[in-house]
C-alpha cells in the first residue's frame, strides 16, 4: 500500500472579479440593505485530489481552466479561499503563504516553471539561481553550498563550466535544466512541473522528460505534471486529473481515462489530439463557448453548452464526482451509460 | 475549434497521436534510459573561473571600443573628476585673489581665459568651480537615486496604500514648474549647498520614482519573482536581492541622465543669486557676472564657464547609453 503525500480536500479559490467598490459605494450600498457580495471568478472550485508518494500524477485541461490557480494554491504561492491541503501528516492550508516563505516544509513541495527563460532572474548566474533555494531553505554555505550545486547541477546534465553564465548566455535547454536544477536541490518531496516543456524544441523536450524521468527514480519524488500534451502525460502519468472551468471532471489511471474517457469532455480533448490514420471529419468537435466562470449557476453543469449529449437534466442538477470501477472518477449524468 | 486543438498545433502533435493511440506503448519503450547516466560526484577543481572583477574589466573596455562616442563621453567625464580632485591643486592662480592691475584682459599666454573685473584668473576659476558643481550633483543625484528608487520600487512591488502615496507625492511635485520649486526650496530653507542638493533632488524625484515603479511593477509578478518565493525568499528579500537588481541598471542610466541636469538646477539657482555665493568659484555665479561685461565686449569672462556647464551637461547626457551597456548582464557576450 503507497501511503498518500498530499491531500487536497475541497479546495476553493475565488477571486473577486471587477474592482472593489470605494468606501462611500459600500455605505451606501449597506444603509440600502442587502448583502455587499462581489461578484467572484470561480477558478477553482471544490477539488479534492491525492497524490501517493512516488506517484506521477497529471493534471490536464484547455488554457483558463484553474490549472494554474490549483498548482499555485497547493504550491502555497497564493492561500486557498477554502479547503484543505495536507502534506504527509501536515495541514498547510492555515499558514499564510507569506509565513509558509520561511516554514520548514517550504523545501517539500518544489515547482519547475514553464519558462525557463523568465523564471530564472536574468542578472543571477546560474550557480546563484541554483543555489538561492540551499541556502534559504537548507542554509547551506561556502564549500557545501558548492558541493552541492554542482551535485544539483551534474544530476540534471548541465555543464560546471555553464554555472558561471548567465540566463540569457544559455540555450533553452540549459535554461531549463537550470530551473529543474533549482528546484531538486533541495530534494523535495512533491515537485509540481508547469508545462516544463511547452517553450522547448520537440527535440530538447523528450531529452527533457528522460531527465525528469530519470530524477524521479533516483530522487523518489512524486510529481504533478501540469500540460496540455495529453500524449506526454500519457507516456508519463500513473494518474491523471482532467480540470473544466475550475472542476475535475474525471480522473483516474491515465491509459484508461485517454482509452476510455467517461465525461464528454475528456472525449473531446482525446478526440481533438490529430493523428494520422483519422479523417478529421469523423472527431468530436466541441462547439460554442466555455461558460463564464464568473458566479457560476451551481445548479447547471459547467460542461452544459459546449457538450454534445446536454439534456435539461444537465441544466438543473449539477453532476458529482462519482466513482467508477477501476480507481476512476468522473463527473457526468451519463457517465454510467459510457462506462458500459 | 476550440483552444485544445490549436494550443496543441506543434510539429510533434503527429508523433503525439500516434502515442496516444498506440495503447501497448508505455513510458519505458517511448522514453528509453539514457546512456550512462549514472549520477558521478562532481570532479573537485571544478570549472574555470574569470574572476568577477576581471571581466567587469574586460567587459567595459569593452563597450568603451566597440561605440567611440560613449569612450569619448567617458574620457570627458575622466575628465571633469580629475578636475574636480586635483584641480584646486594644479591651477597656476589662487581663484580668489584679486590683481586690480591685470583687471579684464582677454585670453593670453598668461591668463589662458583671461581675467575677470577683479583680476581673477578665469581658467583657475572655471577649473577649481568644477569640485562644487560636480559635488554638487553627485550628491544630489545619489541622495534622489535612494530616495525615489526605494520608494518606486516599494510602490511598484507592493501596490496599495504604498503605490498611492508615493503617487501622489510625485504628482504633486510634478505639477510645479521645477525650477520654481528648486528655488522656492531654497529661499524657503536658506542659501546654503546642503539645500540645493536637497531641492535639486526633491525635484527629480518623481522621474526616480515613476522609472522604479514601472520596471518594479512589471516584474511583481515575473516567474523569477514566485521562483524566490519557493525558494524560501521574505517578500523584503523579494524586494532587495531579486527585483532591485534589475531595476538598478535602468535607474543608474537615468542618473547619468538627470546629472547634467542637476548641475544645470545647481548653476541655475547660483545664477539667480539663490544659492553658492560670491567670491566663490561657481560656474553659475560666474556667468551671471559676466553677463553683464557682454555688451562693453568683455566676452570671455561668462564664455568660459558657460561653455564649460555645456560640456560638462552634454557629457553626462551622452554617458547614459555607455552605462547602460555596461551595467546589463544582457549587453554581456
Amino acid at each position: 500500500m503507497t501511503t498518500t503525500l498530499l491531500d487536497i480536500t475541497e479546495l476553493a479559490k475565488r477571486f473577486p472579479a471587477g474592482k472593489p467598490a470605494g468606501p462611500i459605494a459600500r455605505l451606501r450600498k449597506r444603509f440600502a440593505g442587502g448583502p455587499e457580495k462581489l461578484p467572484q471568478v470561480y477558478a477553482v472550485d471544490d477539488v479534492s485530489f491525492t497524490i501517493a508518494q512516488g506517484e506521477t500524477v497529471g493534471l490536464v485541461g484547455e488554457s483558463g481552466c484553474g490549472k494554474s490557480t490549483l498548482v499555485r494554491v497547493l504550491t502555497r504561492l497564493l492561500d486557498p479561499t477554502d479547503g484543505g491541503i495536507k502534506l504527509g501528516a501536515r495541514e498547510l492550508s492555515h499558514t499564510p503563504a507569506r509565513r509558509f516563505a520561511r516554514d520548514q516544509d517550504r523545501k517539500r513541495i518544489q515547482m519547475v516553471f514553464q519558462d525557463a527563460g523568465e523564471s530564472v532572474n536574468p542578472r543571477f548566474t546560474a550557480f546563484e539561481a541554483i543555489a538561492d533555494p540551499l541556502r534559504r531553505l537548507r542554509g547551506l554555505s561556502g564549500t557545501n553550498l558548492r558541493h552541492k550545486v554542482e551535485e544539483a547541477a551534474s544530476r540534471c546534465g548541465l555543464p560546471l563550466e555553464l554555472l558561471t553564465r548567465f540566463p540569457h548566455q544559455l540555450s533553452g535547454g540549459q535554461r531549463a535544466r537550470v530551473g529543474i536544477a533549482r528546484a531538486v536541490a533541495v530534494e523535495p518531496d512533491l515537485l509540481v512541473l508547469d508545462e516544463p516543456t511547452a517553450a522547448l524544441d520537440v527535440s530538447v523536450q523528450v531529452v527533457i522528460l528522460q531527465l525528469l524521468q530519470r530524477l524521479k527514480r533516483e530522487l523518489g519524488m512524486s510529481y504533478l505534471f501540469v500540460s496540455h500534451d495529453l500524449s506526454v502525460v500519457r507516456l508519463l502519468c500513473d494518474r491523471v486529473l482532467v480540470m473544466y472551468l475550475g472542476k475535475i471532471v474525471e480522473s483516474g489511471p491515465a491509459r484508461a481515462v485517454f482509452d476510455h474517457p467517461l465525461h464528454p469532455y475528456t472525449q473531446a480533448l482525446v478526440a481533438a489530439v490529430p493523428s494520422i490514420n483519422e479523417h478529421g471529419h469523423t472527431r468530436l468537435r466541441l462547439t460554442g463557448e466555455p461558460r463564464s466562470p464568473i458566479d457560476p449557476d451551481p445548479n447547471v453543469c459547467r460542461f452544459y453548452g459546449r457538450c454534445p449529449n446536454g439534456v435539461d437534466r444537465c441544466k438543473t442538477e449539477m453532476p458529482a464526482l462519482r466513482s467508477f470501477p477501476g480507481g476512476r472518477e468522473a463527473a457526468c449524468h451519463f457517465a454510467e451509460l459510457t462506462a458500459q | 475549434m476550440s483552444s485544445i486543438a490549436t494550443d496543441r498545433a506543434d510539429p510533434d502533435a503527429a508523433i503525439g497521436a500516434a502515442l496516444v493511440q498506440a495503447a501497448s506503448v508505455t513510458a519505458d519503450t517511448v522514453l528509453p534510459p539514457e546512456p550512462a547516466t549514472t549520477f558521478t560526484p562532481p570532479p573537485r577543481p571544478t570549472a574555470p573561473r574569470q574572476s568577477g572583477l576581471a571581466a567587469t574589466l574586460s567587459h567595459i573596455r569593452y563597450v568603451l571600443s566597440e561605440n567611440l562616442v560613449t569612450g569619448f563621453a567617458f574620457a570627458l567625464f575622466l575628465l571633469i573628476v580629475l578636475a574636480a580632485v586635483f584641480g584646486p591643486a594644479l591651477v597656476p592662480y589662487d581663484p580668489l585673489a584679486s590683481d586690480t592691475v591685470a583687471a579684464l584682459k582677454p585670453p593670453s599666454a598668461q591668463h589662458w581665459f583671461g581675467t575677470d573685473q577683479l583680476g581673477r584668473d578665469i581658467f583657475s576659476r572655471v577649473v577649481v568651480a568644477t569640485r562644487l558643481d560636480f559635488g554638487i550633483a553627485v550628491a544630489s543625484v545619489v541622495l534622489v537615486f535612494l530616495m525615489g528608487g526605494l520608494a518606486g520600487v516599494a510602490a511598484g512591488f507592493y501596490g496599495g496604500w504604498t503605490d498611492r502615496i508615493v503617487g501622489r507625492l510625485a504628482d504633486t511635485i510634478m505639477a510645479f514648474p521645477l525650477f520654481v520649486l528648486a528655488m522656492g526650496i531654497v529661499a524657503a530653507l536658506g542659501n546654503t549647498v546642503q539645500n540645493i542638493v536637497l531641492a535639486t533632488a526633491i525635484v527629480n524625484f518623481p522621474l526616480y520614482a515613476r522609472v522604479a515603479r514601472a520596471e518594479a511593477n512589471v516584474r511583481r509578478e515575473a516567474g523569477f519573482v514566485e521562483a524566490a518565493r519557493l525558494s524560501g525568499n521574505s517578500e523584503f528579500r523579494i524586494v532587495s536581492f531579486q527585483v532591485l537588481p534589475n531595476v538598478f541598471p535602468i535607474l543608474v542610466v537615468q542618473m547619468s541622465l538627470t546629472m547634467g541636469y542637476a548641475i544645470l538646477n545647481a548653476a541655475g539657482l547660483s545664477f539667480i543669486g539663490l544659492g553658492v555665493r560670491p567670491p566663490t568659484a561657481e560656474w553659475g555665479i560666474m556667468v551671471a557676472e559676466g553677463a553683464a561685461f557682454i555688451v562693453s565686449g568683455e566676452w570671455w569672462i561668462a564664455l568660459f564657464p558657460g561653455l564649460a556647464l555645456m560640456i560638462a551637461v552634454f557629457c553626462f547626457n551622452l554617458l547614459g547609453d555607455g552605462v547602460r551597456d555596461i551595467v546589463d548582464p544582457r549587453r554581456r557576450t
